[in-house]
């Protein structure tokens, strides 16, 4: 990496991170409403551990992956409300007019994405453990717990990138959450895939890469290390990661032409 | 010539709340996620967690469609309430709600109005909400006096809501307090035996649902699904006096707006 683009990277990451930070309504919802349902699913689902082949006996352990990806889901729309309200604002025509890299540009805005992320795992799993949740793994799959948490979360964030460039307005980006839950969800959030009784629901979930993103963060919870599990959480985190950045680089050509 | 004569409160609120319903039905931002959420809630609900009728002391005859029905058709009573407050938020925002208030010769007609609308507009809902889950199955034991009282309750629930969220939407004048009409109802409706009977919830969970007035809500409905009648008169009780007492706290919000100008 040249000097110049690791400037432009480092400016924009300070800006995003500091941004970030800066806003308590986008840290205190990401933080408190993942935690809040933790507590009211593992208190109410506390009865299905008693079902026949339930991994652990402790829901509190089982429901631990979800605020997880909540927390990734909060990105989408933190990073692209962020992005939306400098297309908005102007910031990023301006931007247009200086010498600025576009891999400068994406990976800089993620920067608040990779803070709050950080932030979010390390709190989930901390209150987590206090309130009694298992972390068979140890401490470094707990480590290893808050990588896969932060790369989900970028990878999650660059299709709030991707949103924000298509369409230019920050309520865009909001409307999207609705659509992310959906995929939350349509998983095996609340019980493992082979509890799913219901066929057309079980075949949702079977195909829904949340699910997988899912059972890598419990394999660290509830039965220590499966590279397997862990590999396919990391696979598809890399895929989404990919994806998105592509699909992102092109809507900001786009986007720049335009301006 | 003779002065036109100001209109009663039976027209204001008809004005109100015909051009509630109308904005509801023709604009697909209010009308697809009041139609979509209650459904999403209720197909991830029912489907994902149908296993949890065999846990142990699990014991709800129609089965768990049934069970989480009750619980999605209160949601989204509760829910249409709200929601019709963040319209009248919108309304004070864009200043149209002013306008209201110069014309209507009875206020009390405007929050009338809005009331009505978001009962027509849950009633839509409903409609929808419960054409799927006969479609996907559903079982009703109850009589048709006693799916009429679980209908009953999700009307009080929705007036109740909409009181509490004008109340809330009068005094703070903005969209800004939506999380302020949403977040307790959404409380409220989670800290109850959604997902399992109160019998088989422990610890804190337990201890909160005991003395949540909501527990009871869902008790009386899923027993009159099941056709097996029970704590009627407590939920009956609450499910009056909750929206009388919300109706007092609107008309407080009301007297706020006058007062605001």
């Amino acid at each position: 990496m040249s000097d110049g683009l690791r400037t432009q990277i480092g400016q924009l990451a300070r800006r995003s991170v500091l941004r970030t930070l800066r806003q308590p309504a986008q840290i205190v919802p990401a933080l408190i409403f993942p935690l809040f349902l933790l507590a009211v699913n593992s208190g109410g689902l506390k009865g299905a551990t008693n079902l026949p082949g339930f991994p652990t006996d402790s829901y509190l352990t089982f429901a631990l992956a979800v605020p997880f990806m909540q927390g990734a889901l909060f990105s989408v729309m933190n990073a692209g409300t962020d992005l939306a309200r400098d297309i908005e604002t102007g910031f990023l025509n301006r931007l247009a007019l200086t010498p600025l890299r576009g891999a400068a540009l994406l990976s800089g805005l993620l920067a608040g994405a990779v803070v709050l992320g950080l932030l979010q795992a390390v709190t989930y799993l901390l209150v987590g453990l206090t309130a009694g949740a298992e972390l068979a793994a140890g401490a470094a799959g707990g480590v290893v717990l808050i990588v896969l948490s932060v790369t989900v979360t970028v990878a999650f964030g660059t299709i709030g990138l991707f949103a924000a460039l298509r369409t230019g307005s920050g309520e865009a980006v909001q409307s999207l959450f609705p659509v992310f839950f959906v995929f939350l969800f349509l998983s095996s959030m609340a019980l493992p895939l082979e509890l799913l009784q219901t066929q057309w629901f079980h075949d949702i979930a079977s195909a829904n890469p949340v699910s997988y993103l899912l059972q890598a963060f419990r394999s660290l919870l509830i039965e220590g290390w499966d590279l397997g599990e862990l590999a396919l959480g990391f696979g598809i985190a890399a895929a989404i990661l990919a994806v998105g950045m592509l699909a992102a680089s092109r809507a900001l050509k786009t986007r720049l032409v335009r301006t | 010539m003779s002065e036109p004569r100001p209109a009663g409160l039976r027209a204001v609120a008809l004005a109100v709340a015909w051009r509630s319903v109308h904005n509801f039905l023709t604009n697909p931002a209010f009308l697809v996620p009041a139609l979509v959420f209650p459904l999403f809630f209720f197909v991830s609900f029912a489907g994902g967690l149908s296993a949890i009728s065999n846990v142990p002391g699990f014991d709800f005859p129609p089965g768990y469609t049934a069970f989480q029905f009750v619980f999605v058709l209160l949601q989204s009573a509760a829910f249409g309430g709200v929601f019709t407050g963040f319209g009248i938020a919108r309304d004070f925002e864009t200043g149209f709600a002013r306008r209201y208030l110069l014309a209507a010769s009875h206020r009390a007609g405007i929050v009338a109005g809005y009331a009505l609308a978001a009962l027509i507009r849950a009633f839509v809902t409903w409609t929808v909400l419960t054409t799927v889950a006969l479609v996907a199955g559903m079982n009703v034991y109850g009589s048709g006096a006693e799916v009429f009282g679980l209908y009953g309750l999700a009307v009080c629930v929705n007036l109740g809501a909409t009181m509490w969220a004008a109340g809330v939407a009068m005094r703070v004048r903005s969209i800004q307090g939506g999380p302020l009409m949403q977040f307790p109802v959404f409380l409220i409706l989670f800290l109850a035996p959604v997902y399992v009977p109160l019998s088989l919830l422990s610890g804190w969970i337990h201890a909160v649902a005991s003395v949540n007035p909501t527990t009871a809500l869902l008790e009386a409905g899923r027993g009159f699904i099941s056709g097996d009648p029970t704590v009627v008169v407590l939920a009956f009780g609450l499910a009056v006096t909750l929206p009388v007492l919300f109706a007092l706290w609107a008309r407080g919000g009301l007297r706020r707006a006058e007062a605001a100008g």
